[in-house]
């Protein structure tokens, strides 16, 4: 499950995905609350590929 | 010299800061071994800090003033390129879960204490671990200073101009650092983080509450940046695209190749408290993104300041009583001490490992060993204070950059052997003088900005300086690497 991991870089590492204001949320434009999303996603997917793994 | 904001505010600051400092004495007792003359002991920790203790140190470490100063200040002047941060704060935990863990295991093993006695132990050549000390030691020093940077706005603010403050800020610094080593950092980092998460919270939901929510903060920072023009607003313009992604995987790379960083993962118990952290440790990146719309509230409160870096400070003076931004400051500033703490440490460690012990007494005790790093980490201090008193602050930010870019060249070094051992100390090392000769001559000649521009095929791509030098690097040891095999073959025995 290691192959998740590389997720995080596409999510935010390329732009395009995400450099709108629209839709907003609470107030957020789409750009932060996208990017803001990542951060729990990330642990999770952190924590799964962890769980998941042989290692230990 | 002296002209009080607010009395409730500086008594309120000055209450926290005496809690600190009395905690920072106390801390030499903490968990404390019977062999505290041992470098392990003192620099640290004795290895022994679990899940809890390691978030809060890394957590303290890694987020510094300087990020609750400087980041909104950015994002208060040019709004969404200000947030490269979150991005590069959210996929350095994938790096480092991967990474990490097994660079633990290394040093542990084999007792190694700094990035550079794990590069020695893994290529037996001085030169090339003496290139990653020194590398260490020199780019912790405006990081160092940095802090400094961000103490001094929250010093100013209250009134207290002048050196004077930040002087005895210090002075207390290095004496419970001297006594306590890394555990006075640690434990301090508890009360910091504590302190740092309630402002956040109340500043976060109270704020947008008076300024009419956050909608309202966005369009208000919309409105001024329209008026302002340029590369600013609240998304990237196409030209900032690359620069923002460039910039934070280049930061993450680089994040936990500074010695204070790699203090906080070597004082782990074990691999899984690492792992647990990677998992963990994202909660402050939430914050740090909040921290980071701060700049956004600035401008719908009206905050008008000449240096972005008093945005925080004004923003907190406008909105709250004296007593909750003497707390908000109190917060930050000791903020400030944890990760200058650690930084020094860190670069003591690597002066004491890598330079002392094997330049200058190879024959010295572990005791010996604990007491050369308490001195250099007074140095160290007393080095980054006479940076902040004696040279201009832009001075230290465009060194801080510099730092960034030099710090990354370790990279292939200290990481590379943990997945293959087919590189070669003098490729590695070769590949390390490009990467760190070309970045800085390209840094300095485009005027210390971070982002170099590339022409390519008619297109001009701006991409992060430290990254491009860390490809220059990269490639240059795949060459050198690949001539050396070829020249002279590795004999079978080596391939352990």
């Amino acid at each position: 499950m290691r192959w998740l991991l590389i997720l995080p870089f596409i999510g935010l590492l390329w732009v395009p995905f995400y450099n709108f204001m629209e839709p907003q949320l609470f107030g957020f434009p789409f750009f932060y609350w996208y990017q803001l999303l990542w951060v729990p996603l990330t642990s999770l997917i952190t924590y799964v590929a962890w769980k998941a793994g042989t290692e230990e | 010299m002296i002209a009080v904001h607010s009395w409730a505010e500086l008594s309120v600051f000055l209450a926290f800061f005496a809690l600190v400092t009395v905690m920072g004495f106390i801390a030499s007792g903490w968990k404390r071994a019977d062999n505290h003359a041992k470098l392990d002991e003192w620099g640290l920790g004795g290895r022994q800090f679990g899940v809890w203790i390691t978030w809060f140190l890394v957590g303290g470490d890694f987020y510094t003033a300087y990020t609750v100063i400087a980041v909104p200040a950015l994002v208060y002047a040019v709004g969404a390129y200000g947030f490269f941060a979150l991005p590069y704060t959210i996929i350095v935990y994938p790096f480092i879960f991967v990474v990490m863990p097994k660079l633990w295991k290394l040093a542990h093993s084999k007792g190694y204490i700094t990035a550079a006695d794990v590069v020695h132990g893994t290529y037996n050549n001085r030169f090339l671990e003496l290139a990653v000390a020194l590398t260490g030691i020199v780019a912790t020093m405006p990081y160092i200073a940095l802090q400094l940077v961000g103490m001094k706005a929250v010093l100013s603010a209250m009134g207290l101009q002048g050196e004077l403050p930040i002087i005895l800020a210090f002075l207390i610094l290095a004496v419970y650092t001297y006594s306590a080593g890394l555990r006075a950092p640690a434990l301090i980092a508890f009360v910091k983080d504590l302190m740092i998460y309630v402002v956040v919270i109340v500043a976060v939901v109270i704020v947008p509450m008076k300024l009419g929510g956050y909608g309202a903060v966005f369009s208000a920072a919309d409105a001024a940046f329209q008026v302002k023009g340029g590369n600013t607003g609240l998304i990237l313009k196409d030209a900032q695209m690359l620069p923002y992604a460039t910039l934070a995987l280049g930061s993450a790379l680089a994040a936990f190749m500074y010695p204070h960083t790699l203090t906080g993962i070597f004082a782990a118990r074990s691999a899984n408290t690492i792992r647990s952290n990677a998992v963990l440790l994202p909660a402050y990146t939430v914050l740090l993104g909040l921290i980071a719309l701060l700049g956004y509230m600035a401008h719908a409160a009206g905050v008008k300041v000449s240096s972005p870096t008093d945005v925080v400070p004004v923003l907190f003076q406008t909105l709250f009583p004296g007593w909750f931004s003497g707390f908000a400051f109190a917060a930050i500033a000791i903020g400030a001490l944890v990760p200058a703490a650690v930084m020094s440490i860190g670069a003591s460690n690597l002066f004491t490992r890598n330079v002392w012990k094997a330049y200058v007494n190879p024959a010295v005790t572990e005791a010996g060993e604990a007491q050369v790093a308490k001195i250099a980490s007074l140095v160290v201090k007393v080095g980054a204070l006479a940076c902040i008193v004696f040279l201009p602050t832009k001075f230290a930010i465009d060194l801080q950059l510099l730092g960034g870019l030099w710090i990354l060249q370790t990279f292939p070094a200290l990481v590379f052997s943990l997945f293959t051992r087919w590189f070669r100390a003098p490729a590695l090392l070769l590949g390390w003088l490009v990467g760190i000769g070309w970045g800085t001559v390209t840094a300095f000649s485009d005027g210390l900005v971070p982002v170099h521009k590339l022409v390519f095929g008619g297109d001009t791509y701006a991409i992060y300086v430290g990254l491009l030098a860390f490809a220059a690097n990269v490639v240059v040891a795949v060459i050198a690497n690949l001539v050396l095999s070829a020249v002279s073959p590795r004999p079978v025995s080596s391939q352990a």
